[in-house]
């Protein structure tokens, strides 16, 4: 058995059933050796995207997603897509290529660094030696990119490591490392400590962040505040903790989010703070949640809690396990006027958006088709002013949204929507961008045709890159620079090219039929909706 | 704030380079650094000196700590440790400065470990303050090279304290 058949082999072992990649001489013999795998590839067209669409799956199916790039140029191709799952703290396992170890350092052709170039975006990185490392290095990158705080692992492999003889091959049972072994489980000092203030609260707020989402503890959520009628505020990546609707969720905080949320969190006076950073984009004044209240935060990484904002109790613990550690506890809380006060907040701060009716209202339509999709439909939101637009009007029920709060890729939602869409096939799965974010990604459209992956698209079309042309509107006095779009191909054209279904929304007149129709698609399918270029988030 | 780390890391290629990278991606600042093996060949010794605010002094432990070849973070300030520096320092000297030389090196307890006709080479470990009094010493001689260690520290001898 070679290395790169023990690659494989790790991967089986581990239940991976895709592999997202972009071939070269230096990965070629891991691609030789997966053809007489179960283990399925796919050929994205970019290797930024082979990270993404790993992710797309990973975060539908919980399983750290799997890419495989060559050396050099595939390996920093790569680099933008893993820095984007590791802001968003999604697991993956990247696989790149490497020249032969003995040219290692001497800059020979396709040779980089890449170890080295991506060490600030990875959780770890390995430099494979010895192809007898490779069952050990595999079980503990999976272990790594999965547990405690999660985040992409890379593991370099020499050509000539993946081509030498594997003395036996065996798949470790258990990892042993001496240096990583993070805190799941809540202090309960801590705990008993946050149910204390959770008695005497008299306005108590949850604000959710993607680490729940990250540690499965929706459902534990979700108990947990019925139980107790604990008001919840999401950030940008915490959307989809708990259904839109639902009495005691009021929406997501932030620069962007709604104004009622922000008001909610700043009012309170027990604020516990659960699986977020407190990064800018979320919390733009770190006085405002921590003055006149109590700040639980809660966080599976100890780096975060005290990081951008000094709690009053710190709690590390992963989300899933303090829930039901919460659950666990006796006590009871009263906090009717409390809830009666964030219920007419949202009636009457809910902002108001006059439409113009010769275009498609981008917040009126998301809304629209949002309610039309299946109660478990995935929903990706690209970045721009469509991602805006998205957190604020799109309506989870039981099903997933997903975006990149973190970093704010471009280009993102429709590699990611093919991950999630290969990872579950029987959901419905919708990506939806501007015609900015669509041009980043849309050689993907071929890879959508090539492995059958009918996610569908849309596109909010303004001809402009929206969200700075808003910038240059609020900052620069109209003086816009670089935002026009001009150039763009036809969509309908474009489509058709790739042999795929297309469909145009002018206005809202016809919207209703029309999402009827895109939704009932089989195959994948492309729907532009001309929006209002001067239209603001 | 002064503060003084003595991190136990994996003895492999690229770890310094992790440390140090964290350090700078996160404006840290750093001090002094020596790195060195320990009575355990798989395990290298960083001891960091670093300044910062008290949250600062608090997410470098913490960021060090999330380095997975990290194994144990210590942290202490520098009264509560012994800390030493070597320098090693070749000056130039003559007939009539010569003498007050060899009473400076004596008073400061340094050593002279190699000379020619024209130049010594002295050597001094103590703590930071007074190896940079003792450069400070020869302003008026001719200093040809001076070369420094980052700090070294360990916690000063406590009963308490377990073995490892």
């Amino acid at each position: 058995m070679t290395g790169a058949d023990a690659i494989v082999k790790c991967l089986e072992n581990e239940g991976v059933e895709y592999v997202f990649g972009y071939p070269g001489v230096a990965i070629c013999p891991f691609y030789n050796s997966i053809l007489e795998s179960p283990v399925q590839t796919v050929l994205i067209r970019t290797e930024q995207n082979a990270a993404h669409a790993a992710s797309g799956l990973t975060r539908v199916s919980g399983k750290p997603g799997v890419c495989a790039v060559t050396s050099g140029p595939g390996a920093t191709n790569v680099i933008t897509g893993i820095a984007t799952a590791f802001a968003d703290s999604i697991p993956l396992i990247c696989i790149t290529g490497q020249v032969n170890s003995s040219l290692l350092g001497s800059d020979v052709f396709q040779e980089a660094d890449i170890t080295g170039a991506v060490e600030s975006f990875v959780k770890y990185s390995y430099l494979v030696r010895d192809a007898n490392d490779i069952p050990r290095i595999f079980k503990e990158a999976f272990h790594i990119a999965n547990t405690g705080r999660r985040g992409p692992v890379l593991i370099d492999v020499p050509i000539d490591v993946q081509n030498a003889e594997v003395k036996k091959f065996v798949y470790p049972e258990t990892v042993s490392m001496r240096t990583y072994k993070p805190t799941v489980k809540g202090n309960m000092v801590q705990i008993k400590k946050v149910v204390a203030e959770l008695t005497r609260a008299k306005r108590p707020i949850i604000c959710a962040g993607g680490g729940v989402l990250l540690s499965g503890a929706q459902e534990e959520l979700l108990a947990f505040v019925e139980k107790h009628e604990i008001p919840v505020v999401s950030t940008m990546m915490g959307i989809g903790v708990m259904p839109t609707k639902h009495p005691l969720y009021f929406g997501m905080v932030g620069n962007n989010g709604k104004p009622y949320a922000n008001r909610a969190m700043n009012e309170s006076d027990l604020l516990l703070m659960v699986g977020a950073r407190v990064a800018d984009r979320a919390v733009n004044q770190p006085d405002l949640i921590t003055n006149n209240k109590i700040l639980v935060h809660i966080d599976v990484d100890p780096a975060e809690i005290g990081k951008n904002v000094g709690p009053s109790i710190p709690l590390v613990g992963d989300a899933k396990h303090i829930f039901e550690d919460f659950l666990l506890q006796d006590f009871t809380c009263e906090h009717k006027q409390w809830l009666e006060t964030l219920k007419e907040y949202r009636k009457t701060m809910a902002r108001k958006r006059i439409p113009n009716p010769a275009y498609v209202d981008p917040a009126g339509f998301i809304t629209m088709l949002s309610e039309k999709m299946e109660d478990d439909g995935i929903y990706v939101a690209d970045v721009g002013q469509n991602q805006i637009w998205s957190c604020g009007y799109h309506i989870v029920k039981k099903g997933r949204f997903l975006t990149t709060g973190g970093m704010g890729t471009m280009g993102y939602s429709i590699p990611a929507a093919m991950g999630a869409k290969l990872a579950q096939p029987e959901r419905q799965v919708i990506a939806v961008c501007g015609d900015g974010s669509f041009q980043m990604s849309m050689m993907e459209l071929a890879t959508m045709r090539q492995h059958h992956v009918p996610a569908k698209i849309v596109v909010l079309k303004n001809n402009y890159l929206g969200m700075v042309r808003e910038f240059q509107h609020y900052n620069y006095k109209d003086n816009y620079s670089v935002v026009d779009l001009s150039g763009s191909p036809d969509l309908e054209k474009l489509s058709s090219a790739y042999d795929m279904k297309f469909l145009r929304l002018e206005n809202m007149d016809e919207a209703n039929e029309k999402i009827d129709e895109f939704l009932k698609q089989d195959e994948s399918v492309l729907m532009e909706c001309i929006i209002d270029p001067m239209d603001l988030v | 704030m002064k503060k003084i780390y003595s991190v136990s890391v994996e003895n492999r290629s690229g770890v310094l380079c992790k440390v140090a990278g964290l350090f700078s991606r996160r404006c840290f600042n750093i001090d002094s650094l020596a790195v060195g093996e320990t009575d355990d060949p798989a395990v290298s010794c960083m001891t960091i000196v670093s300044s910062g605010d008290k949250r600062t002094i608090e997410q470098i432990e913490k960021q060090l700590n999330k380095k997975l070849d990290v194994i144990k973070v210590k942290t202490f300030d520098e009264a509560a440790s012994i800390s030493r520096e070597l320098l090693l320092m070749k000056v130039k000297y003559n007939k009539s400065n010569r003498r007050d030389i060899m009473e400076i090196c004596e008073i400061m307890n340094a050593r002279i470990v190699d000379m020619s006709k024209t130049m010594m080479l002295i050597q001094m470990c103590d703590t930071s303050e007074r190896i940079q009094l003792f450069i400070n010493m020869f302003k008026t001689v001719s200093i040809v090279e001076v070369a420094r260690t980052g700090t070294l520290a360990l916690q000063k001898c406590n009963e308490t304290e377990q073995t490892s």
